[in-house]
């Protein structure tokens, strides 16, 4: 690890000082789980880690029927696993939260930090940059591109969202409270990711000195949420897909539906497409499996990851189903 | 049977052996009391870190250490490539410092400048016609037996024909590689190394600081493990970087602890050679195996790897193999948990499960029906073997021909697996030294490799002395103690259980010339049990342990037991049957293990907790390298992209299902002496893995590890054929 200074405010504004105007000089620590590691590796090395921890307040979940859940930056996953409102009114996201399986992970770990963990990609951990170029072209297109996109994948980025709880949040409407030099402001959680275009570029619209504080999730007002992972091992594990989904129902048919699917995309990708296929039906297997095709009919897989369609198709399939059933 | 006075005792004698007894240094282990090379500092320790060569394939053109040599708390640099040098793959050594700390030791490392000229580089192993486009392979053997063309033509022979494969995959050994050197004098050095082979340390150290021109005797070096966190045939030397440590220990006059880093652990320490088939397999109608042929290929990196015996364990009338090296720039093959059996049993046994399946025949049929082509010595064990493990498995019940009818997408199946392996004991010295207080103390040069080497000693010494396991303190680890194996193809428990059942017979019959005058009995009377030596005509004649050695007055009983040696103690050759139960997820190709079933013989168990310990860990590796192990190398960096924990998956918990095991003891196993189990039960699990998906999902998946995406694929290959 390259040495660095630490800095411990004790207020965000005092935190959001210390911050630097361009990516690469400064970063922030909550549950380290990521940052630690990668500093590690030198895929990042900032001169300066500014450390939320002594910011009193950043860690709690609030619920309110009117206002909905209000998630501090620092709440651990532990934390929103534990939480009782949360458990009963947004079981996909405490489903999203349980595929998170270290234990350790979900003790450290940060629900902000689990949404700007850098991508998991195996040659931007090498060293190979977020858009992993090699003379003036992508390795990943012809290199080893099992776990890569299969969505949004016309380049330059094809590394896939890291993020466990970002489908689901957004499925939710959940917007994200962004605190910088000049002030706050909220940005929709479904507006926050984006594909980089150039190394300078990170994967979020965050600027390099705000900080996220928050995350707002509207009151679930009866929605059936579910997430549905599929990951090679039990535990320990990124998915190799994921599906996020959350239903307002009229009776036995759906009112409206989010459908986001995670690990498949440079973003987490909602799809329209899905959600169309789903408005005013009612929901059987094959009204889900139907849903479940329409969101990977734009898929364009690359040489090694043509199975991640498939994955993704029943993973909407599966999460549309246990939505419906109310599984906890 | 005329007896031998070292014989192992009779069925009903044997007291402590065979029973299931806890391990001697688990309380250290768990407590964190055990100290590993890792946890070594003595005082005024020096940190080293290796600059490793990024590029596959390069050759150095400069080099410049002046900048790290520099830098404030850099106590030594040492180039160990010269510029000129050839580097054949990415991760090897370039040079190594010793700084006063770990940070400061990596930015030295990043303070040398190193200039490469880049060569081309060949890192994939799966395709053999591009290996040959390329130039990179080398012929590995030939052999014909009988007339297999002959044999495939014959019109009434079923033929198989297949693709069978294992990757490359790493030793991944939690405690990394590495070793702590200190020189205690000029002339004297003391390493602590995380090794297979203790014994043989000093000579492996002596000779490479010599030809490194650091002139030291054998004689002055001391190597010490007394604690290792896994080896699997990755530890048997000091290896380039534990001369190293010694060298920039020398340099700096200060002691260096060098580990490899986990990446490094990876990528430069140790791999299993691959192994893919293309393979053809005969049957008559009713399931006599008439011809073998195959052509494989594998990669040990740039150097040779051997080959898989194939075909193997049964040998068939015609057979034919051909073996071709193809070579590549990964980091060199080391020998892996029986070498080349794995990859031999997979290529085998999943050819003979995809013939049984076109015979229509129940796979542990056919391998009955043809045990009679397995070695002559094993044929009984196997039969026993599959009968018991089908019952444990309740095969009738829950076996299934090739495809799982039942509705939905979950689908069980069941697949089976035979294997051998040698085993016989090492070579092993040990002292047996009882002292007039009555303490005893075993002492070898061996070491335990978390196998229960250590407890297998105590037991074996206190049952020949008659004394409780805790009354004997077992002195391991260490290469001033007698000269003892290097712990490798399953030999170790053989070694030192028969040369300290030897040594402690003798110790025991000095004993008993020493106290027999004073009980008035001869010393061929008496015995030694419960604590006690008394005389087995009239057992009111009796001694504690403590009175009997107190006899010896001020002499210290010390006997020497060797293996090789007198009586039958030992054998070679063990046979083993495992049975895999898997649910397939046909939509999304996720294999889940339910149950795991293995059937074990390995001669007489001295205990029978550490012998199925050894197993239930052999079954373990044997589901990560099923489901998940592999070494990911991208073909235009020619670099290894997983070299973490994080992308070279180990299974978990929650992965692992079931395990049944069952050791195969009594009449026919005891009398065979000890016969070491290292290696044997972490053959099958691959191909009895493999053959169970296959019997669930109706197709083969060719190739380990059996991910979602090669499962899916053999899906959609099945349902278009």
């Amino acid at each position: 690890m390259e040495a660095f200074e630490y800095a411990s405010p004790k207020t965000v504004q005092e935190a959001a000082r210390l911050l630097g105007s361009t990516w690469g000089g400064t970063e922030i620590l909550a549950g380290g789980t990521d940052l630690i590691s990668a500093m590690k590796d030198r895929v990042i090395t900032p001169k300066r880690v500014v450390s939320l921890k002594n910011i009193k307040g950043l860690d709690r979940i609030e619920y309110n029927s009117r206002s909905g859940l209000r998630i501090g930056a620092l709440a651990t996953i532990r934390q929103l696993l534990d939480d009782r409102t949360a458990q009963q009114q947004y079981p996909g996201l405490v489903q999203a939260a349980d595929g998170i399986r270290g234990e350790q992970m979900r003790h450290m770990g940060t629900v902000g930090g689990e949404l700007l963990q850098r991508p998991r990609d195996w040659y931007f951990r090498n060293g190979y940059g977020l858009l992993a170029q090699h003379e003036g072209k992508s390795l990943i297109p012809d290199g080893q591109n099992v776990y890569a996109a299969i969505l949004g994948n016309e380049g330059p980025a094809y590394f896939v969202n890291p993020s466990s709880l970002a489908p689901i949040l957004i499925a939710l409407n959940a917007k994200v409270t962004l605190h910088g030099p000049s002030g706050q402001r909220e940005v929709e959680l479904s507006k926050f990711y984006r594909a980089p275009q150039s190394e300078d570029e990170r994967e979020y619209v965050i600027r390099p000195d705000e900080i996220l504080t928050e995350i707002t999730v509207p009151p679930a007002a009866g929605a059936k949420t579910a997430t549905y992972e599929i990951r090679e091992k039990e535990g320990l594990d990124w998915p190799l897909v994921a599906a996020a989904v959350a239903l307002q129902m009229d009776g036995n048919s759906v009112k409206s539906a989010r459908v986001v699917l995670g690990h498949v995309a440079p973003v987490p990708w909602p799809s329209p497409e899905a959600e169309q296929e789903l408005q005013g039906k009612s929901l059987s297997e094959d009204v889900a499996d139907a849903a479940g095709k329409a969101a990977v009919s734009n898929a364009k897989p690359l040489s090694q990851n043509g199975y991640k369609v498939q994955l993704a198709r029943v993973a909407v399939k599966r999460a549309l189903m246990r939505a419906v059933k109310g599984e906890a | 049977m005329a007896t031998c006075k070292y014989d192992w005792p009779s069925e009903g004698q044997r007291g402590l052996i065979g029973e299931s007894i806890d391990r001697i240094d688990g309380p250290v282990k768990s407590s964190g009391r055990a100290k590993y090379t890792y946890d070594t500092n003595p005082p005024g320790r020096l940190i080293a870190k290796i600059l490793q060569c990024p590029h596959a394939h390069a050759k150095i053109k400069s080099l410049d250490i002046s900048a790290a040599q520099k830098l404030p708390g850099v106590k030594a640099v040492l180039v160990v490539k010269d510029a000129g040098s050839e580097i054949q793959w990415a991760g090897d050594e370039i040079a190594v410092v010793a700084a006063v700390n770990e940070e400061i030791a990596e930015d030295a490392v990043r303070q040398i400048k190193v200039e490469y000229e880049p060569l081309p580089h060949f890192v994939v192993d799966e395709d053999l016609q591009k290996a040959q486009a390329a130039g990179r392979t080398k012929e590995g053997g030939e052999s014909k037996q009988g007339d297999p063309d002959k044999a495939f033509q014959d019109p009434d022979a079923v033929v198989s024909e297949g693709l069978y494969g294992l990757p490359v995959i790493t030793h991944c050994c939690l405690e990394s590689h590495g070793s702590v050197a200190q020189w205690t004098d000029a002339k004297t050095l003391k390493t602590w190394t995380s090794t297979q082979n203790v014994t043989g340390g000093p000579g492996q150290f002596g000779q490479g600081l010599r030809l490194k021109n650091v002139q030291v005797d054998d004689n002055n070096i001391e190597t010490i493990c007394e604690y290792i966190g896994g080896g699997f045939g990755s530890k048997f030397s000091p290896d380039s970087w534990g001369i190293e440590a010694a060298q920039l220990a020398k340099m700096a006059g200060a002691p260096v602890r060098l580990m490899l880093d986990r990446d490094a652990e990876l990528k430069m320490a140790g791999a299993r050679p691959s192994a893919y088939a293309r393979v053809r397999v005969a049957a008559k109608k009713d399931g006599t195996l008439t011809a073998w042929d195959s052509e494989s290929w594998g990669t040990g990196g740039v150097g040779p790897a051997g080959h898989p015996p194939l075909p193997y364990v049964l040998e068939f009338p015609n057979s034919h193999w051909k073996h071709t090296e193809v070579l590549t720039n990964i980091g060199g093959a080391r020998a892996w948990r029986a070498p080349n059996h794995p990859q031999a049993c997979l290529i085998t046994m999943a050819a003979i499960d995809d013939l049984a399946a076109k015979l229509e025949m129940d796979p542990i049929e056919l391998l009955l029906k043809n045990v009679n082509l397995a070695p002559p010595v094993l044929r009984k064990a196997y039969t026993d073997e599959l009968h018991v493990a089908a019952q444990l498995a309740d095969w009738k019940k829950n076996w299934h021909p090739r495809g799982d009818k039942t509705p939905g997408h979950i689908k069980r199946g069941m697949g089976v697996s035979l294997h051998t392996w040698g085993g016989r004991g090492h070579n092993s010295e040990c002292n047996v030294i009882i002292r007039p207080d009555g303490s005893v103390t075993v002492r070898l040069g061996s070491q335990d490799l978390g196998t229960g080497t250590r407890t297998v000693i105590g037991i074996t010494a206190a049952q020949t002395l008659g004394i409780p396991l805790d009354a004997v303190k077992v002195e391991i680890g260490d290469s001033k103690y007698p000269p003892s194996g290097a712990s490798g193809g399953s030999t170790t428990v053989g070694g030192v259980s028969n040369s300290v059942r030897r040594g402690a017979v003798d110790a025991r019959d000095e004993l008993f010339a020493a106290v027999a005058p004073s009980l008035g009995v001869q010393p061929a009377d008496l015995e030694a049990r419960d604590g006690k030596i008394q005389s087995k005509s009239d057992p009111s004649k009796s001694l504690t342990w403590k009175q009997a050695c107190a006899k010896l007055g001020v002499k210290t009983i010390q006997t020497t037991g060797k293996n090789p040696g007198p009586c039958h103690l030992g054998d070679s050759g063990v046979g083993g049957v495992q049975i895999a139960d898997v649910s397939v997820d046909t939509e999304t190709g996720q294999v889940k293990i339910n149950r795991m079933i293995a059937v074990q013989d390995c001669g007489l168990i001295i205990d029978m907790k550490t012998a199925e310990s050894q197993v239930y860990g052999a079954m373990i590796m044997g589901v990560c390298y099923s489901l998940f192990e592999q070494k990911v190398m991208d073909e235009t960096l020619g670099i290894m992209l997983n070299p973490n924990m994080e992308f070279y998956k180990l299974a978990t918990i929650g992965d692992f299902g079931e395990f049944v095991v069952h050791m195969m003891t009594g009449p026919g196993y005891d009398e065979r002496g000890v016969i070491g189990l290292g290696e044997p039960p972490v053959i099958s699990p691959g191909a009895a893995i493999s053959n169970a998906v296959a019997n669930a999902i109706g197709v083969r998946v060719p190739t380990l590890p059996l991910t979602p995406d090669k499962v899916l694929a053999a899906l959609e290959k099945g349902a278009m054929a």
